[in-house]
């Protein structure tokens, strides 16, 4: 088992490595100046000369790399050239929204979808199957901002139940947080609720049609125990497979939520760093949702070591 | 066509919506009385009315032709998207199939590329070029040709193993011959599949990116850049940003339900039923 763990953690490295480069590369791919290109139209070539030094754009690629990489792995994310403050403050400073969005919506998610699926496998092309499965297909033709502007216009406009917009700290009490985190959430995670059902619909289904589940109904056990207790943990893997996939979705879709309901987080900060070709902030912010990706995948891949004994025999692929 | 419509309910239905938004688009400028462009300060961000079926935005342009004729550029975008991402996914997915050298630098590219999250690889693409409606495809592009290629490169992994192939090397057969007669028409059929999704996919992000500001530039008018005017108005006047939304939403469901239909119908299960 300790092999499988640590073969996978090592075939992070590469993955993380070839991250790295694309995400510096793309500023360097495009054609023309990279310094003209953050400068805008109106810049005047001292300008252009000032942001080339700032950036070290005068130094060959591998070296503006291997710099770029050096700090970034110290901690040094560079510094905004809008605001002129240390990225990594900016980062940090509007990390609270975005992590408690996210956690909202993965638990909602989660919490949602999963007995949702479980229930439309159970009940397999019944009324309930097909409202299931009908809601998920919709999920996911939706964009991420009507969703939320449906349910503003319904929620917050007409029924007035919730706020428009707009975030409050955990710091100014729990309950309003959560009220203003609620729509966001929903909206956020309606294409993750859908990816999720749809995936445990089908797992589920799959175990429900082996022996051990016809042996345990026959022993008469009920239900709630034969699903939750017997068919659930077998159908877990490719569910905890799509959690993890669900959360690069999840960094994606909190980008255009914040926008949205005006949240302060961190991905409407990468939204205004790419109107203003603020660089190092989106690089940097670039490079850390990718790498939590990783993360999270790594994590969701050691998960499934604790959860089926068979995966450390077979060993990692 | 009945069979269909007995058979699989849902994709003929997706079928029959996706023909109804295309005949739109495709008509859209003899079918509609107002024209687009005609801005008239007087009828401002009216609701929806006999006049005006989906209403008019700030400027008093009619919502609904607007959305029609934006169909035209969001469907370019997909449907030009899903084609140079299939193209090119199944070129390198071939190589990487067959050239293992290739295929170990080319498979953690490929993930580290599929580890960056889609929207934000696509606003950081499009933050480095002058946007316009070729940058907009390419950019959507390139973010969906890691998930060709892994496909493509499944495909051309296990077929390469089947005895006929191996017969084929014995027998002689160029290496041309064996990719264009035996490999590719294996791959036609997933690829088909994964392209239809892959241009409901990149309706969606255009419109994503559109609306966050970084897609098509604004005055090429997409179903994004509708709603992303409408986003100041949208306490007075939500019709602006829900029409186009919904007209999108309704898109994308015909088109994946489309390809779950023909993912069905090549499935070879179900191949003696039709």
């Amino acid at each position: 088992m300790w092999g499988y763990i640590a073969r996978r953690v090592l075939a992070t490295v590469p993955v993380v490595a070839i991250v790295a480069l694309v995400v510096f590369s793309i500023l360097h791919v495009a054609p023309g100046d990279p310094a003209a290109l953050i400068a805008g139209d109106q810049a005047t070539p001292e300008q252009i000369a000032a942001i080339r030094g700032k950036l070290h754009l005068d130094l060959p690629i591998y070296k503006q790399f291997a710099l770029w990489l050096g700090n970034a792995l110290t901690g040094d994310l560079g510094t905004s050239i809008f605001s002129n403050r240390p990225v990594a403050t900016l980062f940090l400073q509007r990390l609270e929204p975005t992590v408690a969005l996210a956690v909202t919506t993965t638990i909602v998610a989660v919490v949602l979808a999963v007995p949702a699926g479980v229930l439309a496998a159970w009940r397999a092309g019944s009324l309930v199957d097909r409202t299931v499965m009908g809601t998920a297909v919709l999920g996911f033709a939706f964009p991420v901002f009507v969703v939320g502007y449906i349910l503003i216009y319904l929620f917050a406009m007409k029924l007035r139940l919730l706020p428009i917009q707009g975030y409050r700290p955990i710091g100014e009490g729990f309950w309003p947080c959560l009220q203003h985190l609620v729509l966001p959430s929903l909206a956020l995670g309606l294409s993750f609720m859908a990816l999720i059902a749809r995936i445990t619909r089908a797992s589920v289904l799959e175990v429900l049609g082996q022996d051990h589940i016809r042996t345990a109904r026959a022993k008469g056990l009920p239900t709630s125990r034969l699903l939750f207790h017997h068919a659930l943990p077998n159908a877990a893997v490719p569910i905890v497979t799509i959690i993890g996939v669900g959360v690069a979705l999840l960094l994606g879709g909190v980008v255009v939520t914040e926008s949205v309901f005006a949240i302060p987080g961190v991905g409407r900060l990468v939204v205004d760093a790419i109107l203003a070709r603020d660089y190092p902030v989106i690089q940097a912010v670039l490079l850390i949702f990718s790498l939590t990706y990783v993360v999270v995948n790594l994590i969701v891949d050691l998960i499934y070591v604790a959860i089926d004994p068979r995966i450390s025999y077979r060993g990692g692929s | 066509m009945r069979l269909l419509a007995r058979r699989h309910p849902a994709v003929a239905g997706g079928v029959a919506v996706l023909a109804l938004v295309l005949i739109a688009t495709l008509l859209a400028p003899w079918l509609i009385g107002h024209d687009p462009l005609f801005v008239d300060p007087l009828a401002r961000l009216r609701p929806p009315s006999p006049q005006h079926w989906l209403g008019t935005d700030a400027l008093g342009r009619d919502v609904w032709s607007r959305t029609v004729h934006g169909g035209r550029v969001s469907l370019v975008v997909g449907v030009a998207a899903a084609v140079i991402a299939t193209g090119a996914g199944l070129l390198i997915g071939l190589v990487s199939g067959y050239s293992r050298i290739a295929d170990a630098l080319l498979m953690r590219v490929m993930d580290g590329l599929m580890s960056i999250p889609t929207i934000l690889f696509a606003i950081a693409l499009m933050a480095v070029v002058k946007a316009s409606l070729a940058t907009v495809v390419v950019a959507i592009a390139v973010v969906e040709v890691p998930r060709v290629v892994r496909l493509v490169r499944g495909v051309v992994l296990s077929v390469r193993e089947q005895p006929y192939v191996e017969a084929a090397v014995v027998a002689g057969s160029g290496f041309a011959t064996i990719l264009g007669r035996h490999i590719l028409p294996n791959t036609l059929a997933p690829v088909v599949v994964q392209a239809t999704y892959i241009c409901s996919a990149a309706i969606l992000i255009e419109s994503l990116l559109s609306f966050l500001g970084a897609g098509t530039p604004p005055e090429v008018a997409s179903w994004g850049n509708i709603m992303a005017e409408g986003r100041t108005y949208f306490l007075v006047a939500p019709w602006i940003i829900l029409a186009p939304g919904v007209v999108l939403a309704l898109t994308v469901l015909a088109i994946n339900l489309v390809g779950d239909g023909v993912r069905d119908m090549l499935d070879p299960r179900f191949a003696k039923r039709l």
